[in-house]
C-alpha cells in the first residue's frame, strides 16, 4: 500500500515536472542583432538607404543582401566607429566607386540634363498646351455663323423636335 | 504639314537616344580611379605567405592587376589567356586573390596555371574596396608612376586585349 502511493506520488511529480517545462518552448530566442551597437546599426542603415548595390543595381545597399553589399555595410560600421561623418564615409564611397553608387546624384555638368531635364520638358508642354490653347480660341471665335446659316440650323433643329413629337 | 512633322521629329529624337541607350552596358561603371594614383596595399603573398608585397613594389615599371578567385566563374573563362599573356612576356601580371581560401585558391591555380608573377592575399576584401572592385574578375592597367590607366570590368577578352589593354600598355612602356 505504501509502495503503491508512493509510486502514484512519483507519477505525479513527474507529470507535473513536465508541465513546468512546457514554458520553456516559449524561450526561443529572438533573432539576435547583427551589430552590438544600435546606434551605429541605426546610422549605417540610413546611409546605406541612399546607396546603391553596384552588383545588383537596382536595389539599395541596405535592402540587399549581396556579397558586395555586405562589405560595405561592414566598411561603414567601421568607419562610423572610428568617428568618421556621414559625408566623410559617402565621399570615401564615391572616390572608389563613383557617383553611380549615389541614389541621389550631385548637381553637376554631366548631371544637368537628369536635374532639370524634366523641368525644362514640364515648362515646355506647359507652354505648347497655353499655344494650343489660345490658338483654338482664336479658330473658334473666327468660326461665326452667318445669318443665313443660323437660319438653317434652326429650322433643321425644330425639324427634329418635331419628329420627336410625333 | 507641320503637325504631322512636329511628332515625327520628337518621335525619331527618342529613338536616336534609345537606340544609344541599348549600346550601353549598365554593368560598366566607369571608374573614378582611372588616371588616380593606384591605392596603396601592403599584402601577404599566396605562395609564401610570411612575404608581404606593397603596391610600391612595381613602381618604375608597367604591370597589371587582376583581380581573382577560385570561386569566380567567369575568371575561369579569362585565366587561359592571362596565362598566354604571361607566357608571352610582355607585361608582368600580378594576382589579387580577393575573399578566397588559400589552399583552394591555390590547388585553382595548379589546375589553370598560373599567370602571376605574385599573388596576394585580400581575405576581408578591404583592398578591393580601396580599388573599387564590385565584380570579380576585374583588372587594372597600371603605369611606371602608379597610376591606374585602365579598369577592365569582367573577364579579360581577345578583342578587349588587342584593341584596348595592349595597345595602351605599349603606350605606357614607351613613356619615360
Amino acid at each position: 500500500m505504501t509502495f503503491l502511493t508512493h509510486c502514484k506520488s512519483t507519477k505525479v511529480s513527474f507529470v507535473f515536472l513536465l508541465l513546468l517545462l512546457i514554458p520553456l518552448i516559449g524561450w526561443s530566442k529572438e533573432a539576435i542583432p547583427v551589430a552590438e551597437d544600435p546606434e551605429i546599426e541605426k546610422r549605417m542603415l540610413e546611409l546605406t538607404m541612399d546607396l546603391r548595390c553596384l552588383v545588383c543595381q537596382n536595389e539599395t545597399i541596405s535592402d540587399s543582401r549581396a556579397e558586395f553589399s555586405n562589405d560595405i555595410r561592414r566598411e561603414i560600421r567601421e568607419q562610423i566607429k572610428a568617428n568618421k561623418t556621414d559625408d566623410e564615409i559617402v565621399q570615401f564611397l564615391v572616390d572608389r566607386y563613383g557617383d553611380f553608387i549615389l541614389y541621389n546624384p550631385p548637381v553637376k555638368p554631366t548631371t544637368i540634363l537628369l536635374w532639370f531635364g524634366p523641368v525644362v520638358l514640364f515648362l515646355i508642354s506647359i507652354g505648347s498646351l497655353i499655344f494650343y490653347l489660345r490658338r483654338r480660341r482664336v479658330q473658334i471665335e473666327e468660326v461665326l455663323l452667318s445669318q443665313a446659316q443660323r437660319e438653317k440650323a434652326e429650322a433643321l433643329l425644330k425639324e427634329d423636335n418635331k419628329g420627336k413629337n410625333v | 504639314m507641320m503637325r504631322y512633322l512636329i511628332p515625327l521629329f520628337a518621335f525619331m529624337v527618342l529613338a536616336v537616344f534609345l537606340m544609344i541607350g541599348l549600346t550601353l552596358n549598365p554593368r560598366q561603371v566607369p571608374s573614378p580611379l582611372i588616371d588616380k594614383p593606384a591605392p596603396k596595399f601592403q599584402l601577404n603573398q599566396l605562395h609564401d605567405s610570411d612575404k608581404v608585397m606593397s603596391s610600391d613594389d612595381n613602381l618604375g615599371k608597367v604591370w597589371m592587376l587582376n583581380v581573382w578567385a577560385s570561386w569566380c566563374v567567369a575568371c575561369r573563362d579569362e585565366h587561359p589567356l592571362l596565362v598566354q599573356l604571361a607566357n608571352a612576356g610582355i607585361v608582368p601580371i600580378y594576382g589579387l586573390n580577393y575573399k578566397d581560401d588559400r589552399n583552394t585558391a591555390l590547388q585553382w591555380l595548379k589546375r589553370y596555371g598560373d599567370p602571376y608573377q605574385i599573388s596576394i592575399v585580400d581575405s576581408d576584401g578591404k583592398v578591393g574596396i580601396n580599388y573599387g572592385v564590385y565584380g570579380v574578375p576585374e583588372t587594372y592597367v597600371i603605369d611606371k608612376k602608379g597610376i591606374i590607366r585602365h579598369k577592365q570590368i569582367g573577364p579579360v577578352t581577345v578583342d578587349s586585349l588587342e584593341k584596348t589593354i595592349l595597345p595602351l600598355i605599349k603606350e605606357l612602356q614607351d613613356q619615360v
